[in-house]
């Protein structure tokens, strides 16, 4: 019974820099025995760096890595009790399918009947029984990746890591691929740890899910926990759509937004607090006005998305996105309510920019790598040197002329708030500065930020307990 | 004029330049070594001369030993050549370009020059020029050759290939014999054709660092042509485009199984 609690994988304080750029900050993680467990998050958010770490292909800078209670930070992949399945399959392809196969096995020595009789269950487990012989460039992208997982499995793991392994299929047969594999993963009965980008593929094939960005963990939890408890907004938006709203909890089970009170089920956040809701667009009851409205709006727009019909309804200068099955027609007026239990309450992990700076004189502040001008500040209160500067997200400017700004910078998140754009934006100086702005802007644009002089708050930075 | 408009901006009329340069210098010069193989002094239709080379111990010999020296020399180009190529290859960019520059370098010096500039360093080393000097000047002077398609092929190939051979279990050594090394092949079969044929052809490497004491079959073609032996020296040339196109067309067999690779050509 102790054996089943102990996790089979431990990723302990790992971090993973390359030079400058850190691609992992602080990872701990820990999968149970027979877990299907996705690693999901956008490009770049370093899930494909820790599968590589889990396999060995690059060690952790920091931190501890253990595979069934062993530490194996250091060791070498090809002594690690994994297999992996590659994004573009790797498929040897001097060797045909049944080599391929083989490939690990013989390198064990095993005998040749035993190989030959493990060969074919493994292609008999994907589907691909009598191929043995083909060569592997003559297979299609799903064959080869069929022959790709029974080369891994053939060598019984105990962890098969997968990366991407989907990606490069049509929609179809991705589908089937993940029906598939969740089979395999039951008969195996191994512990599957799979990456994808794609948040509909997590929200299908997993027990567990680990959100990731920017190379921190977001949110750890099941399908279900993540899909309706998100932790942040950064989760609520990746995994299915969402409308996100800036709000403000009046008091416990209480919370106001759009212009009025609504009852949720939330409570602890204090009162009057600034909150993020969240509520998804199948949630939404959209019907002809009527007293049962706690939203009037009108309609923007109305697709049909083949199951339901997608539309935009403004209300109170905000624009919800809303899925049903019927249709109202653009202009209609409309009404919409929610229930209580459908309202996600989310802290703000900041309410305005707060960055480490330091005060030259009464009118200038450096932060940001620059030196800024700032309003006069009192030097009775805040002694020269270092200070914490203060920036409301709505206060900073972004130029679409890089040149015109005092620094510029890189749009990485955007995150559409109803009636605004939250940014994200990556400065030069490697520091993140957040952005509320009406303006369209692509995520990847590369901008100046200015801030005006009056819009620098500075005070004293408090001593370190 | 509309016409000839047309013909002028065509791309294939673009090509016209090097297809009649080609064929004064090319084809005709191939043609004419065909006709003068087949031919005798008077211009008869005649098999003498191959009958004369059959019949020639010492051209037979010089024949034979030409080879042995070029697939010593190619062995040895792959030998040096791969670890080379390998190194390169794995070492990080802006380190390997200098590398690079340093194996190419050599190839910018003439190859007379170069081939002097051997015979000196024997001589101040007081070493004996012969088969080892001959030797050795034809894997420094092919080596190149040999390293950059080898480069090429071990540079493009998929890193997660190796990866993959090693999640399986494969160590260092065997991931090199039973992945690297079998991918790497059209990269060495083409390496081996830009060594081999050359090798066999050479003749002046052959007079400078053996001091003309051994003969290489090249040296042969061109003393019988250099005394007017027009026919027979053309008979010698075609036995030579037979074995340079037998290998070529066993390479090109090799070629078409093996994956995308590296040839230089």
């Amino acid at each position: 019974m102790q054996s089943e609690i102990k996790p089979i994988i431990e990723v302990k304080g790992v971090s993973k820099f390359f030079g400058e750029k850190t691609a992992l900050d602080n990872i701990n993680l820990s999968i149970k025995k027979g877990e299907f467990v996705t690693i999901l998050g956008p490009s770049g958010c370093g899930k494909t760096t820790l599968l590589r770490l889990i396999a060995g292909f690059q060690t952790a800078s920091e931190g501890v890595i253990r595979i069934a209670g062993e530490e194996i930070t250091q060791t070498p992949p090809h002594k690690r009790p994994v297999n992996t399945v590659f994004q573009k399959y790797a498929l040897f392809p001097h060797l045909n399918v049944y080599d391929n196969i083989a490939f690990g096995l013989k390198l064990k020595k095993m005998p040749k009947d035993t190989v030959l009789k493990k060969v074919k269950a493994a292609l008999k487990m994907v589907g691909m029984t009598d191929y043995e012989y083909r060569d592997v460039n003559s297979l299609s992208g799903g064959q080869q990746q069929r022959v790709a997982i029974a080369r891994a499995i053939v060598n019984e793991p105990e962890v098969l890591l997968l990366d991407e392994p989907l990606a490069a299929l049509d929609l179809k047969m991705r589908k089937d691929m993940q029906m598939e594999l969740k089979e395999m993963h039951k008969t195996l009965g191994i512990t599957f740890v799979y990456v994808t980008h794609d948040q509909e593929e997590a929200l299908t094939l997993s027990d567990t899910i680990v959100v990731m960005s920017e190379g921190r963990i977001q949110q750890i939890g099941t399908p279900t926990d993540i899909y309706n408890e998100p932790i942040n907004s950064f989760v609520a938006d990746f995994i299915g759509e969402s409308n996100i709203l800036n709000g403000v909890m009046v008091k416990d089970k209480l919370v106001h937004f759009c212009d009025r009170d609504f009852e949720c089920v939330d409570e602890g956040f204090g009162e009057n607090t600034p909150v993020d809701v969240v509520i998804r667009p199948e949630d939404l009851y959209i019907f002809p006005v009527s007293d049962m409205a706690q939203l009037r709006g009108t309609v923007q727009s109305c697709i049909f998305k083949g199951v339901h019909y997608e539309m935009v309804v403004l209300c109170h200068g905000y624009e919800f996105v809303v899925q049903d099955y019927h249709a109202f027609e653009a202009g209609t007026e409309v009404g919409m309510l929610v229930k209580p239990f459908d309202i996600h309450i989310m802290k703000k992990e900041r309410i305005c920019n707060t960055f480490e700076g330091k005060l030259i004189d009464e009118t200038h502040v450096e932060f940001l790598g620059c030196e800024f001008e700032c309003a006069p500040v009192d030097l009775q209160k805040v002694s020269l040197g270092d200070v914490l500067v203060d920036v409301d997200f709505g206060k900073i400017n972004l130029l679409d002329n890089a040149e015109d700004g005092m620094l510029t910078g890189e749009i990485k998140f955007i995150l559409y708030k109803g009636n605004h754009y939250h940014l994200t934006v990556w400065s030069d100086w490697d520091e993140n500065v957040f952005v509320d702005t009406n303006d369209v802007w692509d995520d990847g644009d590369r901008v100046g930020i200015s801030i005006a002089p009056e819009d620098i708050r500075v005070r004293v930075k408090q001593e370190e307990r | 004029m509309n016409k000839l408009r047309l013909f002028f901006l065509s791309r294939r009329s673009w090509t016209l330049p090097y297809l009649i340069f080609s064929i004064i210098f090319v084809i005709v010069p191939l043609l004419l070594i065909v006709v003068y193989a087949f031919t005798d002094d008077a211009g008869r239709m005649t098999l003498e001369n191959f009958r004369k080379f059959l019949a020639h111990p010492e051209a037979v010999n010089t024949f034979i030993y030409s080879i042995g020296i070029a697939i010593l020399t190619t062995i040895g180009c792959i030998v040096l050549g791969y670890p080379a190529a390998w190194i390169l290859s794995r070492s990080n960019s802006s380190y390997s370009r200098t590398l690079i520059l340093l194996f190419i370098l050599p190839m910018w010096v003439n190859i007379l020059i170069r081939t002097l500039a051997t015979v000196a360093l024997f001589d101040f080393a007081s070493l004996p020029l012969g088969e080892g000097a001959l030797i050795f000047g034809m894997i420094y002077n092919f080596i190149p050759f040999m390293i950059y398609p080898i480069y090429n092929t071990l540079q493009k190939m998929d890193p997660s290939y190796v990866e993959a051979a090693q999640d399986l279990g494969a160590n260092s050594f065997q991931v090199f014999w039973k992945v690297v090394f079998p991918l790497s092949m059209p990269g060495v079969v083409s390496g081996i054709m830009m060594v081999f044929m050359p090798t066999i052809s050479t003749f002046a490497i052959a007079e400078l660092l053996t001091m003309n004491n051994i003969k290489l079959f090249g040296t042969t073609i061109q003393e019988n042509i250099n005394n007017s032996m027009w026919n027979y020296g053309a008979a010698l040339s075609l036995i030579m485009l037979f074995l340079i196109a037998a290998t070529s067309l066993f390479s090109s067999d090799e070629k078409s199984d093996s994956e995308k690779g590296g040839q230089v050509w």
